[in-house]
């Protein structure tokens, strides 16, 4: 991977970066309460007296959130712990109405563990997962509705959360980006947490410092809370390494410090200083008793564990031919590998990778479509493919062929068989028109005897057109040649 | 370790707690009391004992993943010491 080094008039410098990542668990009811975890619906309608911190109501762990924390920690490669503890941590805020927050602080549920990332230049890097643990999530506070008061919806209070700290791993923007990438198509194949970072579903904090080239220290580094897309997370690493060397080569200190990413402007202010870093003071929680697995509870959740995204990308280079980039590209999203994988039985897989990659994907992008809404359907994407390998038709017609298929969903078969758009391979047939191509352009005849043999292409082109597109191209290019050097 | 005024006024700050400039002083005494109170453990030998990890020795219940409970606005906000458009009301936080 080419380095990612900030080369200024005083020196070369480098970036150290960790995440550390929130991600909304995915099941119904929240994870120390009954209650829904519906986005999106009324105000405060998906809130239990424990979720609203009523004195005596006393948490219950949610078995699924244990169970979708586990999946995603083998999904990390990481260790299980068997034992683990939930912790209070401490702090004032209007929409935590407890005034703590249940989370894992000492013994996480997911310890150690490892990501590979894909970068553009081919390669790929593993980044260290640091651990993994499980705690609620805070209500949602809305500042606009009032000049003078803020509004609290509890609605996610509660829902189950699980976060997960990487290892100061990250030496440059692409390599954070392709990181969340990859981490979002886990969780996605897993199906323990959407991953939508523009909802909110999956949020990340940005630690950022920056070392002269070369160099193995840590410097102090700054926290970006909650940057909400994978782009404004690179944005935020690039602009805010640049602010920590102009610091230093300026002759000061950066300050340990949180700051909040404003995404209009791409640049970071402060939010709060050391001095006044929360003090969370954490302490075991005394209405959970630790959390304790068993083997065989760890292996049943390995068994259902399904093919991850490398998995499949290797699978699909070595058992199907397909290249790197395609096989990253087709296997990002489960769905659209299930419907490659469905689109290839029985045919030519890396043709029906080229087709899925150039026009398949402009359509469904022309039309503003999910792949599950495709008007074409992995069936019939396989069959029009086949039709090309037995040479039906030609590519050209194909590419027709599909403009119906992508408007009407008809099975190609039907439509060229309607349309009469089978390929010409009878010689003869073939012959016939270059025949008249040639009768009808003396002049260019003469041409391509005196020397100008190029010409050979331009009586090529003119037999498809005359064939409609149907003569077979490799047939028509043969036989050309035969005839005007007879 | 002993608790000095200063950390009487963080402890209190940190717990949203208004301990007027009087009770500071007895405040700490009553600190420090605790704080002997439990020093005096230290004096017995536990090498031989396992920790403690929670008074009510039992395995972690968990609950299966149903909706149970919801739909109860009204009752939530009731105790709200304003509440408006069915959201809590708060003086404005702005971080």
């Amino acid at each position: 991977m080419a380095e990612y080094i900030i080369e200024t008039a005083k020196g070369k410098w480098e970036v150290v970066v960790g995440l550390e990542i929130h991600c909304q668990i995915i099941s119904k009811s929240k994870i120390f309460s009954g209650a829904s975890t519906e986005f999106g619906d009324e105000p405060n309608t998906n809130v239990s007296f424990v979720d609203a911190g009523m004195p005596g109501m006393l948490p219950t762990l949610n078995k699924e959130c244990v169970h979708q924390a586990i999946k995603t920690g083998l999904g990390l490669n990481a260790k299980i712990n068997k034992y683990s503890e939930f912790s209070r941590k401490n702090y004032f805020y209007a929409d935590m109405p407890t005034d703590y927050q249940i989370t894992q602080f000492r013994y996480p549920i997911v310890g150690e563990g490892n990501i590979c990332v894909d970068l553009s230049d081919g390669s790929t890097k593993n980044i260290g997962i640091e651990r993994m643990h499980i705690e609620q999530d805070a209500g949602k506070s809305i500042h606009d509705l009032s000049p003078t008061k803020s509004f609290i919806d509890l609605n996610r209070a509660g829902v189950g959360l699980m976060e997960i700290v990487t290892k100061p791993d990250f030496r440059s923007p692409e390599e954070a980006g392709a990181f969340l990438r990859k981490l979002r198509s886990i969780l996605r194949y897993l199906g323990t947490c959407d991953g939508n970072m523009d909802e909110g579903s999956m949020r990340c904090d940005v630690n950022v410092s920056v070392r002269p080239y070369g160099s193995n220290e840590f410097r102090t580094r700054c926290e970006m809370k909650n940057v909400n897309s994978v782009k404004f997370v690179m944005q935020a690493i690039e602009n805010e390494a640049k602010r920590h060397i102009e610091v230093y080569e300026n002759g000061g200190t950066v300050e340990q410090e949180t700051r909040q990413f404003d995404p209009s402007t791409g640049l970071t202010k402060v939010m709060r200083k050391k001095e006044f870093a929360h003090d969370y003071r954490y302490f075991p929680e005394p209405d959970l008793p630790p959390l304790i697995l068993t083997d065989e509870y760890i292996d049943s959740v390995k068994n259902e564990m399904i093919e991850l995204p490398d998995a499949k990308k290797q699978r699909f280079i070595e058992k199907l031919g397909l290249t790197a980039y395609d096989a990253m590209v087709l296997c990002e999203n489960k769905e659209v590998a299930d419907f490659f994988e469905k689109a290839a039985a029985g045919h030519d897989a890396k043709k029906v990778a080229n087709w899925m990659m150039s026009d398949f994907f402009a359509m469904l992008n022309k039309k503003h479509l999910e792949i599950s809404q495709s008007p074409v359907s992995a069936e019939n994407l396989g069959a029009l493919v086949e039709l090309i390998s037995k040479e039906v038709i030609s590519g050209k017609i194909a590419k027709d062929v599909f403009e119906i298929m992508s408007e009407t969903g008809e099975n190609p078969e039907k439509i060229v068989e309607e349309k009469g758009l089978k390929q010409v391979t009878d010689t003869s047939a073939i012959e016939a028109i270059i025949e008249k191509v040639i009768a009808d352009n003396p002049d260019n005849v003469a041409a391509y005897k005196n020397g100008k043999t190029n010409l050979a292409g331009w009586f090529v082109g003119q037999t498809l057109k005359l064939s409609q597109g149907k003569a077979n191209p490799q047939i028509v290019n043969k036989l050309v040649k035969e005839k005007l050097d007879n | 370790m002993a608790i000095d005024n200063e950390t009487v006024k963080r402890v209190a700050f940190l717990s949203r707690l208004k301990v007027e400039d009087d009770k500071i002083e007895p405040t700490k005494e009553e600190f420090n009391k605790i704080l002997q109170w439990i020093e005096e453990l230290n004096e017995i030998n536990t090498d031989e004992v396992e920790p403690l990890i929670s008074v009510n020795n039992v395995n972690l219940r968990m609950r299966n993943d149903e909706i149970t409970t919801g739909n109860c606005r009204e009752d939530i906000l009731k105790n709200a010491p304003s509440a408006e458009y069915d959201y809590f009301a708060v003086p404005k936080v702005v971080e």
